[in-house]
């Protein structure tokens, strides 16, 4: 089963195997409004953990996306290019951004699962 | 005072509805130290009849252009505006009016935004264009700054036919912001060998057509060149009338085209304010700088215009925008556009047409007199002027007799060897009287 | 993560039939666009055909026809007009943008523009036939050193934006030309500074290093002692400052600054708020630009043009770029080329926004020393009455103290009403105003900030804050429905910002045939 973690900065990733698909979550979605434009970064590019390695943008804000997980970007969402709309619809699922091979599992362990992230939102209401 | 409504009643009321008893208490953050104590060294409030008085006084100091035969262009180009678009543009809608960032209530603007910005695409032969930038020469440096963005390079490389302050401009920035230029030498006769400057680290390649010395020029193997190495090419133009005569950015394979569009609309106004035209590709849109006047639809499903793709600009984007340009030059993009829309297309040919047609008679009359050298094999509505005399102590001498001939290359481009020319330019607005004036008074100086 | 984004879809899109045939309302009009209604073999304007002559072009003729259509005169005033109808402007009702200072744009200043000897005149003719010209600049120089209490002026830049690269590149010149050029790379931004600043510093390679504002919406100067360093170049201050507040601050952050060897940059956006009230050069300000179509009157023209000239210190006045105005025995004399002096370089092709200088200069002269005076204490005297009329029904982030020349509000009092800063400022357009700088500064929740200027009179403002006092109010008691459904009486309702931006459309093209 994929497990899903979050980062303070409201990036996802759901590691399965030795790789890690990375997006936007839910609330960070609805925090930007409908997002018209999302930029991943390119195939083959070595990420370190913090790094900006995405922009995603809505009508009045930019945001770029860091990556969560240090890792090669294996693949990207080209639908989220053409359709950003799906980021707002399916975070979780098909606005997924890109697709990491994990160099270091270990950075997983910094990143809060599921109940953890409910619980940091609720701080930041 | 005849600006400001409040009386002294009314500022008590106020007073003590805010709760403070004196007005000095609302300016308490002011460090007691800095406060100044009175008035400033200044005169006091004047009467609208005596700062009219003032004013002309000081207007009638200068000479007006309309007033005396002219010839002078070099980026700023005396046109004759129809009356209506004076008129037009004072509307108080127009005029007082904000930038339209609440489109309900700006569509007025938003549309005339959409319109001019197709009118722009369709002169420089681009596929789209921006809301306007402060001028031709800030394009041109933005166009520089915006083509680095795209090819993720540094390095430019700036024809010799560049207009000289635009080229200035552009080395400002570059030297700013860390950024390499190669400036090629002033080149009068359009005979300079760009190709040969660019190589795999060029960023964009900036050639002006028809450029200073008033040689229309040929970008396409330029282009070429150009995209051969991964470069862009910005094709630079200073007046917009020339586009409806020679050929067009797009026609040469452009990326970016800039320009400035003063000629239409707008008066000379000893240089400002101006109006930047910048167009580009499609797929370069993101990295172009300034407003974006875009199409959608409102709650009822009317067409409406809105300014789009903001999160280029500053103030969403800060830091990492394309640009720091917030104001742009609204009011000369409009006056820009009504001008535009009076002549269409066919005027705007037709008037192209005559400004060339005027520089071809004028350069037949002023070639026929002894020693003087036209340089230009070809030209739209300028041209290089040679004589023995120094250019810049025969403008004077020209002056005095009452024309005002022309640019002595010498004063934008000191040292550059070329003291004994001059740009003259002729537009729709001179007539035979004027050309038969300025020979005159050429020959008298001659001889 | 960036939490500014907000609703940019209106909730239905519902197309309703017009009522009237024609889609009018009778004077609301709808316009269709210059390519619908024009004919592209048509032209307004007569333009005799040349005699014969031999063209000179040579091979470089253009090819391709230039498709745009024409329109006659009758034709052309009709749609500009119709469209100007659908504009909100200052000669109709009062805006109160915050930072943006729209106040009245006096008539004289465009009879004095439009002066032969000011409007005719080219920038590249003999400086001795420009010597009118040459005088509003020196004259609207000292102008403006008198009423800034500084050194020297840089006139060219054609907008605030433009001036504040132009200050910046002076205090980059400066740090260069002392050889830190490499250590110091670092500006100090506080994290409530106009989107400009850290887009200017970013243009000419500078990072950024913001400063939290204080819980007083103000600049500590302890905060910017602990974020100096010997890597910074200079601050980025706003005086008075988005939030509307005077930096009381001032000396100590600046003695700070200059005690670090940084210079200090004053953003001068709001200096209505303090014109003969205190001077910049006092308060050791370096360099600081001034936006004429701000404090000095000159038509906003619906997005432009401004002008943005640079007071500096004399710490910065040597590197001021190119041209500028000398006074020689009895002649003015315009020094045009940098080399042989410590000038940055050229900011722009020719002198500056001449056009709006003569228009600034009008309003100083109209105004006098008292004039100004007077119009800087009544923008402050009536953003303060409409803040002490609003503040039992909103809530202000910094307590109940003082403003200066505009009121900021934030979003805590809309809480539990369903309703959005965006939604009150829409429903302000059916009450027949433009609404107030909405969402600014950022970091103000839901910020609302209100700017009335001198312009207004007692009436305007008691009519403005019932409007304002009673949305509140109904706002408050949950009359939601009305307010997200706004506006209805303006020209358009609101519009789908995302289609826009998701499918750009950014100019018109000719259909397909069919």
């Amino acid at each position: 089963m994929p497990e899903i973690r979050y980062s303070k900065d409201h990036e996802y990733i759901r590691v399965e195997g030795g790789e890690g698909l990375v997006g936007i979550s839910n609330y960070a979605q609805q925090q930007l409004g409908d997002v018209v434009f999302a930029e991943p970064p390119p195939v083959g590019k070595a990420l370190k953990k913090g790094d900006p390695a995405a922009v995603v943008e809505s009508v009045k804000a930019a945001s770029d996306v860091f990556a969560p997980a240090s890792g090669e970007v294996l693949a990207v969402n080209t639908e989220v290019e053409s359709t950003p709309g799906l980021i707002n619809e399916d975070a979780l699922g098909r606005g997924w951004l890109f697709r990491i091979k994990l160099a270091d599992a270990s950075e997983l362990s910094a990143l809060m699962d599921e109940a953890a992230y409910a619980d940091f939102l609720k701080t930041l209401a | 005072m005849r600006y400001l409504p409040l009386d002294a009643s009314e500022r008590g009321a106020m007073l003590s509805r805010i709760g403070v008893p004196n007005i000095e208490a609302l300016f308490a953050d002011i460090p007691a130290d800095n406060r100044i104590q009175g008035l400033l060294d200044m005169p006091l409030a004047k009467s609208e009849m005596a700062v009219e008085r003032a004013m002309t006084t000081i207007a009638n100091r200068s000479l007006a252009a309309g007033s005396v035969p002219f010839f002078l262009g070099s980026g700023a180009y005396r046109r004759h505006i129809p009356a209506t678009v004076d008129h037009l543009i004072q509307r108080s809608e127009f005029l007082t009016s904000y930038t339209p960032y609440q489109p309900e209530i700006a569509q007025g603007t938003l549309q005339v935004l959409f319109e001019f910005q197709t009118q722009v695409a369709a002169l420089t032969a681009m596929e789209v264009a921006n809301a306007s930038m402060y001028d031709g020469s800030t394009a041109c440096g933005e166009a520089m700054l915006m083509a680095h963005r795209l090819t993720r390079r540094n390095r430019s490389v700036i024809s010799g036919g560049l207009h000289p302050q635009y080229v200035d401009v552009c080395a400002t920035l570059a030297h700013m912001a860390g950024d390499k230029i190669v400036r090629l030498a002033p080149d009068l006769k359009a005979n300079e060998d760009i190709a040969a400057a660019i190589d795999n680290e060029t960023s964009c390649v900036i050639v002006q057509s028809p450029d200073f010395f008033g040689n229309p020029r040929d970008l396409t193997p330029i282009a070429a060149a150009a995209h051969a190495h991964g470069a862009l090419l910005i094709a630079v133009f200073t007046d917009p009338v020339a586009l409806a005569a020679v050929r067009s950015p797009g026609e040469m394979d452009a990326d970016i085209a800039v320009g400035e569009g003063q000629g239409l609309g707008n008066a000379l106004n000893f240089g400002g304010p101006y109006v930047g035209l910048f167009a580009t590709r499609a797929k370069n849109v993101r990295q172009m700088p300034g407003r974006l006047a875009g199409e959608t639809v409102d709650a009822e499903g009317r067409r409406s215009f809105v300014l789009t793709l903001s999160t280029r600009e500053q103030h969403i984007r800060r830091e990492k925008a394309t640009s720091n340009i917030c104001t742009n030059s609204g009011l000369c993009a409009l006056a820009f556009s009504i001008h535009l829309t009076l002549l269409g297309g066919v005027g705007l040919e037709r008037l192209a047409k005559v400004n060339h047609a005027n520089a071809v008679q004028l350069a037949e009359r002023l070639s026929a007199i002894p020693s003087v050298e036209i340089v230009n094999p070809h030209f739209f509505n300028e041209f290089v002027v040679r004589t023995p005399r120094p250019a810049a102590e025969l403008i004077e001498a020209l002056a005095k007799r009452g024309v005002i001939g022309g640019l002595p290359v010498s004063r934008l481009l000191p040292g550059a060897g070329l003291d004994d020319c001059i740009i003259v330019a002729s537009t729709e607005t001179n007539t035979e009287d004027d050309r038969a004036a300025y020979a005159q008074a050429l020959g008298s100086c001659l001889q | 993560m960036n939490v500014q984004g907000r609703p940019t879809r209106p909730e239905t899109v519902a197309s309703s039939m017009g009522e009237t045939f024609t889609g009018n309302r009778g004077l609301d009009m709808e316009e269709a666009l210059i390519f619908e209604t024009g004919r592209f073999d048509a032209t307004g304007v007569d333009i005799d055909e040349p005699p014969s002559f031999h063209s000179k072009l040579g091979p470089h003729g253009r090819h391709s026809a230039i498709e745009l259509p024409g329109l006659t005169e009758p034709e052309a005033i009709r749609h500009y007009v119709r469209l100007s109808r659908n504009n909100y402007s200052i000669d109709a009702g009062l805006y109160p943008l915050g930072s943006c200072t729209m106040k009245h744009n006096p008539r004289l200043n465009e009879k004095m523009a439009r002066l032969p000897g000011f409007a005719d005149v080219h920038p590249l003719q003999p400086v001795s036939t420009a010597q009118g010209a040459l005088e509003v600049i020196e004259a609207l120089s000292n102008a403006l050193l008198t009423l800034t209490g500084m050194d020297a002026i840089a006139m060219s830049p054609k907008a605030g934006a433009h001036g504040e690269l132009c200050g910046m590149m002076a205090i980059k010149a400066a740090i260069e030309a002392r050889g830190e050029g490499e250590t110091r790379h670092m500006v100090l931004v506080p994290d409530s500074a106009h989107g400009t600043n850290p887009a200017t510093a970013a243009l000419i390679g500078y990072s950024v290093r913001s400063i939290p504002a204080g819980e007083d919406g103000i600049v500590g100067a302890e905060a910017v002692r602990s974020a100096l360093a010997p890597d910074v170049a200079a601050i980025m201050l706003t005086n008075p400052n988005t939030c509307g507040l005077f930096e009381r601050e001032i000396i100590g952050i600046a003695d700070a600054i200059h005690e670090a060897g940084a210079y200090f940059y004053c953003d001068g956006a709001n200096f209505n708020a303090i014109v003969g009230k205190t001077r910049p050069g006092d308060l050791g300000v370096d360099a600081m630009h001034i936006n004429l179509h701000k404090t000095f009157s000159t038509p906003h023209g619906g997005g432009g043009p401004g002008a943005g000239p640079v007071v500096l210190s004399s710490r910065l006045a040597a590197y001021a770029p190119v041209p500028f105005v000398v006074r020689e025995g009895g002649a003015l004399r315009l020094i045009e080329h940098a080399d042989g002096c410590e000038s940055f370089g050229r900011m722009c092709a020719f002198h500056g926004q001449m056009g709006m200088f003569v228009r600034a200069l009008t309003f100083i002269l109209s105004h006098g020393a008292d004039g100004l005076r007077q119009a800087s204490e009544d923008a402050v005297l009536s953003a303060n009455y409409i803040r002490a009329s609003l503040n039992d029904v909103m809530s202000a982030p910094f307590g109940d103290r003082p403003c200066m020349h505009e009121a900021l509000f934030d979003d805590r009092w809309l809480k539990d009403t369903g309703l959005t800063t965006l939604d009150f400022a829409k429903a302000m357009i059916d009450e027949g105003y433009h609404p107030m700088t909405v969402y600014f500064p950022l970091i103000v929740h839901g910020a609302m900030l209100i700017e009335p200027t001198e312009s207004e009179s007692k009436a305007s403002l008691d009519l403005f804050i019932m409007a304002i006092r009673n949305l509140a109010i109904a706002a408050k008691a949950g009359e939601g429905r009305g307010f997200q459904a706004a506006p209805v009486h303006a020209p358009r309702r609101r519009l789908d910002e995302t289609r826009a931006a998701r499918q750009p459309v950014l100019r018109w093209t000719k259909p397909a045939p069919v």
